[in-house]
C-alpha cells in the first residue's frame, strides 16, 4: 500500500529534479507511442531531441529555430506564470497573442507605405496593447462580477480566431494579393521587418524581449515586494489580503502582464518568422506556454530552459515528420504528455511516498 | 429566405445534444468537489475514437460506447493525478485538454472525410413525418432521448437518493465527509469516470451523428462552453438541459443566418456562441447569493487524508 | 463498577513520523460511566480516539468492546458495533439540512420524513431543540453541536465520545449539554469525554486518565482530586498563572462607533453598531462563542474590511477608510485567529513571514525592493525574543508547532511596538506554557502603555488578562464591564445575547440585594 505524507517543507531537490525526471518518463512513454505508430522509438526520440542540434546537415537550419520558436513561448509563459502564481489563471494566451498580432499588424499596415522608422516601435506598442486589451475583458469581468477567468479568457481565444479569420480576408487583405486571403508581407516590408539580428542565430526582437522578460521576471519575484505579493496571494490568499494586497489589483495587473507579452509575442512573430497575418499563423505557442510555464516550474530560469526544450521538440518533431512520417500531431500529445507526467511527479517534492503493508495491527 | 422554426427547432437539439452530455457529466464531477478542466480533450478523443471505431466496425453503437471507454480512460489519468498524486485540478485539466487535442489529432490521422455507418431512429419513420410535433418530437436518435433522460436521472439521484447525499456531502466538506468514513477518493473518482464517459459520448455524438464526419479539433470549445453551462445551471441538471438547449438554439440559428446569406459578417455570426456564453457567465456569477448556495464548497481543493 | 468493562484499551501504540502519537496507553472504561480523557493540545488524546472511532489504525495493542476484540478498519464498523462520535471540529455540511446531515451519519437511514419526525421526538426527549428543515449553515454554533448528538443518539450507542464539547459554548449551554450527559449515562450508555478543562471533568465525569506526550500519566477519580493536582500531572509542571503590576487606564486611544459591516458570505455574520472604547494601557476582553462575528470584528479593526471613515477613530482621527498596510503605519496591529492562512502563509518561510506585517513599521522595503537582510534580522529578533523553537528562520510556518507559529505571529506584532493590538483566539490549540508566555507578553504590552483587544472564545483566559469585558453575540456587542466584578452566570447571558444589557444590569442588582 503506498501512502503519501505531506513533508514539513517543500523538498528543494525535488523540485529541481522533478522536471528532468519528468522529460525521461516522457522519452520513455513517447518512445512506445512511436512504437505503437511502427516506428523505431530510439531513432524517434534521437531524431526529436539530439539531430535538431547535432546532426551534420539539419543542424545549420534547425539550430537558429530553436531561438525562434523558443522566444514566443518564453515571452508567453513569463507573462503567465506570474498570473499562476497568484493563482490568476489565464489560459487565453493564444487569444490576446492573436489580438496583439492583429493591433500590431494593423497599426503598421494603416501607415504603408510610410518608412518612418517609428512605425516598427509602434507596431511593438500596439501589440502589447491588442493583448493588454484582450486580457482586460476576463480582468474585468473576474473583478466586477466574479466570472470565472478561465472560462472566459479561453472562450475569447475562439472569438479571436473567428476576429483573425474577419481580419485576414477582411480589413487587413492584402490588396495587391490578388484576391487570396492574408495581410501584406509584413517581413518584407523594412519599416515593419522583424528581422534576424544576427545571422544564424534565429535572434530578433522577440527573443530579445523574452530574455529581458526572464530577467525582470527574476528580479520582480525575488526582490520586489510585488512578486512578493505575486507569491503570497497564490499560496495564501487570507494572509495577502491581511497583508494588505488588494486582490483586484493584481488580477488585473496579473491579467495585464500576460496579456501584454503574449500580445508582444504574436507581434513579433507576425511581423518576424510568420511574415503576414492570416487565417492560422498562430500554431497554438498560447497554449503550449501553459506547458511551459509549469515545465518551468513557474520560475524565470526554469521557463527559459522549459521554453528551449519545447522549442527543441517542436524542430524535432517537424524534423521526425520528415524523416519517419511520423504524424504532426504526435508531437502535440507527447508534449501534453509531458506535462502529465511533471504533474505526476511533482508530488515527490511535496509529499513522500512510503510503502506500508495494508492491515498492520 | 425565411427560417423555418421546426427544422430549426429540430436543429438545435441535435447541436445542443454533445454539450448537454458532456455538461451533466460535468456537473456530476463538480458536485463531489472536483473541477475537471479537461472535458475538451475527453470530448474530442471520444469523438475520433467513436468515428474510428464505428467506420471500422460499421456499427454506431460500438462508436459510441468507444467514445464513452476512450473518454472514461481519458478521465481516468486525471482522476489519478488529481485524487492520488494529489496534483493540481487546474492545471491537470489543462493538460488533459492539450493532451486529448493531440492525441486525437494522431488517432484521427486518414479519417477525415470516411463516412460512418447511418444511425437507426429509435421511432418509425411514420411518426417523424407527423406535422411539427413529429420531427421534434419523434425525428431523432437513440442517443438524444437517452441524455434527456439522463439529465431526470442526475437530478432524481443527487436531489433524492442516498448516493446524491453522499455526493453532495462530499463536494460541500470533504474532511467532514472523511471523518464519518466516506471513501472520499473513490467516491470523487467514480464521478471523473462518469463525467469522462458522458464527455466521451458527446464527442462520439458529435463526429458520428450530427457532423457525420472527423475533422480535427472539431469540438470548437464545446467542452469549454460545457463547463461555462455548469455554472449557467448553478449545479442543477434541469436547467443544464434549459442552458444547453439556449446555446443549441443560438448556434444553430447562427447557423442558418449564416446559409441564408444575411447582411452580417460571417465571422460575427461565428463568434456569437461565444460570446453569449460568457455574458451568460457574467449575468450569472454577478449574482453572488445564488451561486455561492449551490456551488460545493470544497470545489478545487486538494483533499488528503492525514492519519 | 467491577464488572466487564465496556471498552478496554490494552497498550496502544501510535508513531506518526516525528512523533509518537501515543505510547502503549491502556484504560478501560465500564458500562454507563462517564470517562474523562485529559491532556493538552498535542498529548494525543485526538489521535487515541481516531482509533477507538475507526479514522486512524494503532500500530501496536488491542482494544476489547463488550468482551469482544474490537479493531474497526473504518468508522462504519464502529457506528455498527455501538460507537459514536462527536467532533471537536464538526463534522457537518452548510449547505444541506438538519436532517440530511444526520442521515449522512448513519447507517441505514429512514426516509426523510420519518427521519425528520424521529429527530424531533429525540431533540425533545433530551431537551435539544431542532428543527431538521434548517441549512446546518444558519445554525449557531451549539445548535450546530445539537446536530452531532442527536445523529449520535439515532444511533443508540453503547459508548459516545464527546471531543472537547464545551469549546463553542456558553455557560448556560454547557449546563444544557450536561444534564443530556447526565441523563444519557443513566441510562446506561458510557461516555468518553475529551477535555483539557479541569473544572468542567471535575463536575461531569466519573473517572479520568490524564495523558501528557503520549503517555498515560495518572488515572484518578476527579470528583476527589483538586484542579491543581490535575493540572500538574497534566501540564507536568506548575505554570507561573500571568501577571501585571498594576492597571492604569489612560485616555481613550481607539474607539469604534455605530459599526455595522454585511458578511461577505452566505453563512457570514453581520456586525451590527459595534462600539468600543479603547484607553491606553487597557485589557479589553472580547468573549463570544465560535461564529458570533469575530473575525469579521477583527477584519474591520485591521482594516481587510473598510467601513466609513468616522466609525473607527484612533486618537480621534477618523480611519475607518483605510486598508491594513496604513493601520499598521498608525500602530494598529493584529493577530487573526487562523495562524496557517491568515497571520501567515503556510509554505513560506518564517522569513518571508515576517514581511507579511512589519514592513511598513521596520522598514523592509526601500521604493518597493525589498531588504532581505533586515528583513531575516527581525525574523531573527522575533524567534529570539520569544523563545519560537524552529532551527532557523528559513523553515517553513507550517513546520513549526501550534504554540511557536502562535509565539512567532505574536511576537511579530508585539515588537513592532504597537499603539493598539487586536488578537483573536491568541491561545487556541496552543500549548499550556506556550499559551502563559502569550498571555504574559500581552500584559506587559498594555504595562508599557498600548491597548488590546483580545478576543477569545476561552472565557478562563479572558477572566484571566483583561481588564474590562464585553460579549459579542451575533454580531451585536453588549456593553463594557469591569472584569473582576463579573460572575460566569453574567457572562453567561451576555454571551446567550441577553440584549439590554442594562435590564440585566438591574436584574443582577435585585438578584444580589
Amino acid at each position: 500500500m503506498l501512502r503519501l505524507e505531506k513533508r514539513p517543507a517543500p523538498s528543494r531537490a525535488w523540485t529541481a529534479a522533478t522536471p528532468v525526471l519528468a522529460v525521461v518518463l516522457t522519452m520513455i512513454a513517447g518512445g512506445i507511442m512511436f512504437a505503437l505508430l511502427g516506428k523505431n522509438p530510439f531513432e524517434a526520440i534521437r531524431i526529436i531531441f539530439w539531430d535538431p542540434l547535432f546532426h551534420e546537415s539539419f543542424a545549420a537550419y534547425s539550430r537558429p529555430q530553436l531561438l525562434v520558436k523558443a522566444g514566443p513561448l518564453i515571452l508567453i509563459a513569463i507573462g503567465l506564470a506570474l498570473g499562476f502564481r497568484a493563482g490568476v489563471w489565464n489560459i487565453g494566451a493564444e487569444g490576446q497573442y492573436i489580438m496583439g498580432a492583429i493591433a500590431g499588424a494593423s497599426f503598421g499596415l494603416a501607415f504603408y507605405p510610410s518608412e518612418s522608422p517609428l512605425i516598427f516601435p509602434g507596431m511593438i506598442i500596439a501589440g502589447a496593447l491588442g493583448g493588454w486589451a484582450w486580457s482586460m475583458i476576463p480582468a474585468i469581468l473576474k473583478t466586477r462580477f466574479r466570472t470565472n477567468e478561465i472560462l472566459v479568457s479561453l472562450l475569447l481565444v475562439y472569438v479571436a480566431e473567428k476576429f483573425l479569420a474577419s481580419a485576414a480576408v477582411g480589413f487587413l487583405r492584402n490588396p495587391e494579393g490578388s484576391g487570396f486571403p492574408g495581410s501584406r508581407n509584413l517581413s518584407r516590408i523594412d519599416s515593419m521587418n522583424n528581422p534576424e539580428l544576427i545571422s544564424g542565430t534565429g535572434m530578433h526582437w522577440g527573443v530579445v524581449m523574452a530574455f529581458i522578460a526572464v530577467i525582470a521576471a527574476y528580479v520582480l519575484l525575488n526582490k520586489h515586494l510585488l512578486g512578493y505579493q505575486i507569491k503570497l496571494a497564490g499560496q495564501a490568499p487570507r494572509a495577502a489580503r491581511f497583508a494588505g494586497v488588494n486582490p483586484n489589483r493584481l488580477i488585473v495587473l496579473c491579467m495585464g502582464v500576460s496579456g501584454a507579452l503574449a500580445g508582444l509575442a504574436g507581434l513579433f512573430e507576425v511581423s518576424g518568422p510568420a511574415g503576414q497575418i492570416s487565417i492560422d499563423f498562430n500554431v497554438g505557442y498560447g497554449f503550449t506556454a501553459i506547458i511551459v510555464a509549469f515545465l518551468g516550474r513557474l520560475h524565470p530560469i526554469g521557463i527559459l530552459l522549459a521554453g528551449l526544450l519545447m522549442a527543441l521538440t517542436y524542430i524535432g518533431g517537424e524534423l521526425a515528420q520528415l524523416m519517419l512520417q511520423i504524424p504532426a500531431p504526435a508531437i502535440q500529445a507527447f508534449q501534453g504528455m509531458l506535462l502529465f507526467f511533471l504533474l505526476a511527479v511533482d508530488v515527490l517534492s511535496t509529499y513522500r511516498i512510503r510503502f506500508k503493508k495494508e492491515g498492520v495491527a | 429566405m425565411g427560417i423555418d422554426p421546426v427544422t430549426l427547432i429540430v436543429a438545435l437539439i441535435t447541436v445542443s445534444t454533445p454539450v448537454l452530455l458532456a455538461a451533466i457529466g460535468e456537473l456530476v464531477v463538480e458536485k463531489t468537489g472536483v473541477l475537471n478542466l479537461g472535458v475538451e480533450g475527453m470530448m474530442i478523443t471520444g469523438a475520433v475514437m467513436g468515428f474510428v471505431v464505428a467506420v471500422n466496425t460499421g456499427s454506431p453503437t460500438l462508436g459510441f460506447l468507444a467514445g464513452m471507454a476512450s473518454g472514461m480512460a481519458l478521465s481516468l489519468i486525471f482522476g489519478v493525478l488529481t485524487q492520488m498524486l494529489l496534483s493540481n485540478q487546474v492545471a491537470t485539466g489543462l493538460a488533459l485538454t492539450l493532451f486529448g487535442l493531440g492525441l486525437s489529432a494522431l488517432l484521427g490521422v486518414g479519417y477525415p472525410g470516411s463516412t460512418p455507418p447511418p444511425v437507426s431512429d429509435p421511432f418509425p419513420a411514420a411518426m417523424a413525418e407527423i406535422p411539427v410535433i413529429g420531427p421534434i418530437l419523434f425525428g431523432h436518435s437513440l442517443i438524444i432521448y437517452l441524455s434527456v433522460l439522463l439529465v431526470a436521472a442526475v437530478w432524481y439521484v443527487l436531489g433524492y437518493t442516498k448516493v446524491g447525499l453522499i455526493i453532495r456531502a462530499v463536494g460541500e466538506n470533504h474532511d467532514a465527509a472523511h471523518a464519518l468514513g466516506y471513501k472520499v477518493i473513490r467516491i470523487r473518482l467514480m464521478a471523473i469516470m462518469f463525467g469522462g464517459a458522458c464527455a466521451g459520448l458527446g464527442g462520439a455524438f458529435l463526429s458520428v451523428v450530427r457532423v457525420q464526419n472527423w475533422v480535427d479539433g472539431m469540438t470548437a470549445g464545446a467542452g469549454w462552453i460545457a463547463l461555462a453551462l455548469v455554472v449557467f445551471a448553478s449545479w442543477k441538471p434541469w436547467r443544464a438541459l434549459l442552458g444547453a438547449y439556449l446555446f443549441g438554439g443560438v448556434t444553430a440559428l447562427q447557423l442558418r443566418l449564416q446559409a441564408a446569406g444575411i447582411n452580417i459578417p460571417v465571422e460575427i455570426l461565428a463568434m456569437s456562441p461565444y460570446v453569449i456564453t460568457i455574458i451568460v457567465l457574467v449575468i450569472m456569477s454577478s449574482d453572488k447569493s445564488r451561486t455561492a448556495l449551490n456551488a460545493p464548497a470544497a470545489l478545487g481543493k486538494v483533499f488528503h487524508a492525514t492519519g | 463498577m467491577t464488572g466487564e468493562p465496556l471498552l478496554s484499551i490494552d497498550n496502544i501504540t501510535k508513531a506518526y513520523p516525528g512523533v509518537v502519537a501515543n505510547s502503549d496507553v491502556s484504560f478501560q472504561i465500564q458500562p454507563g460511566e462517564v470517562h474523562a480523557l485529559l491532556g493538552e493540545n498535542g498529548a494525543g488524546k485526538s489521535t487515541l480516539v481516531k482509533m477507538i472511532y475507526g479514522l486512524v489504525r494503532p500500530d501496536s495493542g488491542s482494544m476489547t468492546f463488550r468482551g469482544a476484540a474490537y479493531a474497526p478498519p473504518e468508522p462504519r464498523i464502529a457506528r455498527s458495533t455501538g460507537v459514536a462520535m462527536v467532533f471537536q471540529h464538526f463534522s457537518l455540511f452548510e449547505a444541506l439540512n438538519v436532517a440530511e446531515n444526520i442521515a449522512l451519519g448513519m447507517e441505514n437511514p429512514p426516509p426523510q420524513r420519518d427521519l425528520a419526525k424521529r429527530i424531533r421526538e429525540v431533540s425533545e426527549a433530551y431537551g435539544l431543540p431542532l428543527d431538521p428543515d434548517r441549512l446546518v449553515g444558519d445554525l449557531s454554533a451549539g445548535e450546530r453541536q445539537r446536530v452531532e448528538i442527536i445523529r449520535c443518539l439515532l444511533q443508540d450507542p453503547k459508548l459516545l465520545i464527546m471531543d472537547e464539547p464545551t469549546s463553542v459554548l456558553t455557560p448556560q449551554e454547557v449546563e444544557i449539554l450536561f444534564h443530556t450527559l447526565r441523563k444519557l449515562a443513566a441510562e446506561g450508555t458510557s461516555i468518553l469525554y475529551i477535555s483539557h478543562k479541569l473544572e468542567e471533568i471535575r463536575a461531569l465525569c466519573d473517572e479520568a486518565t490524564i495523558l501528557r506526550l503520549g503517555k498515560v500519566v495518572g488515572k484518578c477519580t476527579p470528583r476527589d482530586t483538586s484542579a491543581a493536582e490535575m493540572a500538574e500531572l497534566m501540564v507536568g509542571k506548575s505554570l507561573a498563572t500571568p501577571a501585571r503590576d498594576n492597571a492604569d487606564l489612560g485616555e481613550v486611544i481607539l474607539k469604534v462607533s455605530g459599526l455595522s459591516v454585511e458578511p461577505s458570505n452566505p453563512f457570514g455574520t453581520p456586525l451590527r453598531h459595534i462600539g468600543i472604547e479603547l484607553h491606553a494601557g487597557e485589557v479589553l476582553g472580547i468573549g463570544g462563542v465560535a461564529g458570533n462575528g469575530q473575525d469579521e470584528l477583527l477584519a474591520a479593526l485591521s482594516g481587510e474590511v473598510t467601513t466609513a471613515p468616522g466609525t473607527v477613530t484612533l486618537h480621534k482621527n477618523p480611519i475607518g477608510d483605510k486598508g491594513p498596510n496604513e493601520r499598521r503605519e498608525l500602530g494598529i496591529l493584529c493577530g487573526p485567529e487562523e495562524r496557517l492562512g491568515h497571520a501567515a502563509a503556510p509554505d513560506m518561510s518564517l522569513v518571508e513571514n515576517a514581511l507579511l506585517t512589519a514592513r511598513q513599521r521596520k522598514n523592509l522595503a526601500d521604493s518597493g525592493f525589498v531588504n532581505w537582510g533586515a528583513t531575516r534580522a527581525y525574523a531573527e529578533k522575533v524567534i529570539a525574543d520569544f523563545d519560537v523553537r524552529t532551527p532557523g528562520p528559513d523553515n517553513v510556518a507550517r513546520s513549526l508547532s501550534g504554540g511557536n507559529l502562535q509565539k512567532f505571529v505574536i511576537g511579530r506584532e508585539i515588537l513592532q511596538d504597537p499603539t493598539v493590538l487586536v488578537v483573536n483566539q491568541p491561545t487556541w490549540g496552543v500549548d499550556a506554557s506556550a499559551a502563559a508566555d502569550i498571555r504574559q507578553a500581552i500584559l506587559d504590552l498594555a504595562q508599557k502603555g498600548a491597548g488590546v483587544i483580545v478576543i477569545s472564545q476561552d472565557l478562563d483566559e479572558l477572566l484571566e488578562v483583561s481588564d474590562n469585558f464585553a460579549a459579542l453575540n451575533e454580531g451585536r456587542l453588549s456593553n463594557v464591564r469591569t472584569t473582576r466584578d463579573l460572575t460566569m452566570e453574567t457572562i453567561g447571558l451576555m454571551l446567550g445575547g441577553a440584549h439590554d444589557m442594562h435590564d440585566l444590569d438591574e436584574e443582577a442588582i435585585h438578584a444580589e440585594a
